[in-house]
């Protein structure tokens, strides 16, 4: 019952984020795309839900749902587009060469990934279902805490460096004048 | 029928196809920055599948340094088409061609 219960959750939050996706990057207007885009990450938490990652989906939801894409929203009307720069593509063909182009590269991908025999992989080999103890408390915040300031403190440590530059740069990038 | 690793894997392939469709199609450089999102959360959805179809969670914490430094990327490139469109008053990535300030 659980199974199919997340079976077809699985498939709802799959056609909200493909669905979302598709309409974020065809809009011409930018809030719109911000606003599409930042329901595909809501899907994308859902998703994250479905396979235990409880702390990924909170981050998700506050960090790209909230945080980048209020960041998004600021720069789109700081800088007020006019209509006539909405105009997302000049025609069609450009959409349709791009569509042709992504789908050559999904195409790709499945013939790399079929070819470099990653299906014959028993990825699901220590699978715990639903009701299995193990994968379902894995995910949770306590677990994740372990590694990330164990195992992985030093790439913790670089990545808030890296964080802190970020924030330094792109506020020397805007402060500069150019002219 | 129960969802497997390669429902997740195939999901991801699929946003990241959009993604770039994304970055290909789109002219207005705060399109093109959307695509590339979704592109790392494609990634972040490849690593989390990994992470629960294999019982290590090691991915999931990849996924967390994808996530920062994904924050990071958006920051500067704003900053970056703010820079770009106080200097030209468009943020159109087909029309600004030169590297010089």
């Amino acid at each position: 019952m659980e199974k199919q219960v997340s079976t077809v959750f699985f498939w709802i939050f799959a056609a909200l984020i493909a669905g979302s996706g598709l309409i974020a990057i065809t809009r011409r207007n930018a809030v719109a795309t911000a606003m599409w885009a930042s329901l595909c990450f809501v899907g994308i938490a859902g998703e994250f839900i479905l396979m235990h990652a409880y702390f990924l989906a909170v981050v998700e939801v506050l960090v790209y749902a909230g945080a980048i894409m209020v960041l998004f929203l600021f720069v789109i009307m700081l800088i007020n587009l006019r209509e006539e720069d909405l105009k997302a593509t000049e025609g069609a063909q450009l959409h349709i060469a791009g569509a042709l182009f992504s789908l050559g590269f999904l195409g790709a991908l499945v013939w790399t990934v079929r070819r470099a025999g990653l299906f014959d992989i028993p990825l699901n080999a220590k699978y715990v279902g639903a009701e299995g103890t193990a994968a379902a408390a894995a995910g949770e915040t306590a677990q994740l805490a372990v590694p990330l300031f164990s195992d992985y403190v030093l790439p913790f440590e670089i990545v808030s460096f890296l964080l802190l530059s970020a924030i330094v740069g792109s506020v020397l990038i805007t402060k500069r004048r150019l002219s | 029928m129960s969802i497997g690793p390669y429902h997740y894997l195939g999901l991801a392939a699929a946003l990241f196809a959009i993604g770039v469709i994304g970055v290909v199609t789109r002219r207005n450089a705060i399109g093109v920055l959307i695509g590339v999102e979704l592109m790392l959360n494609a990634a972040n959805i490849n690593l989390v599948a990994f992470s629960r179809f294999s019982g290590g969670l090691d991915a999931q914490i990849f996924a967390i340094f994808v996530i920062v430094i994904a924050a990071a990327e958006a920051a500067v490139a704003l900053a970056i088409i703010l820079q770009l469109f106080e200097k030209r008053s468009d943020v159109d990535v087909d029309r600004a061609r030169t590297l010089r300030g």
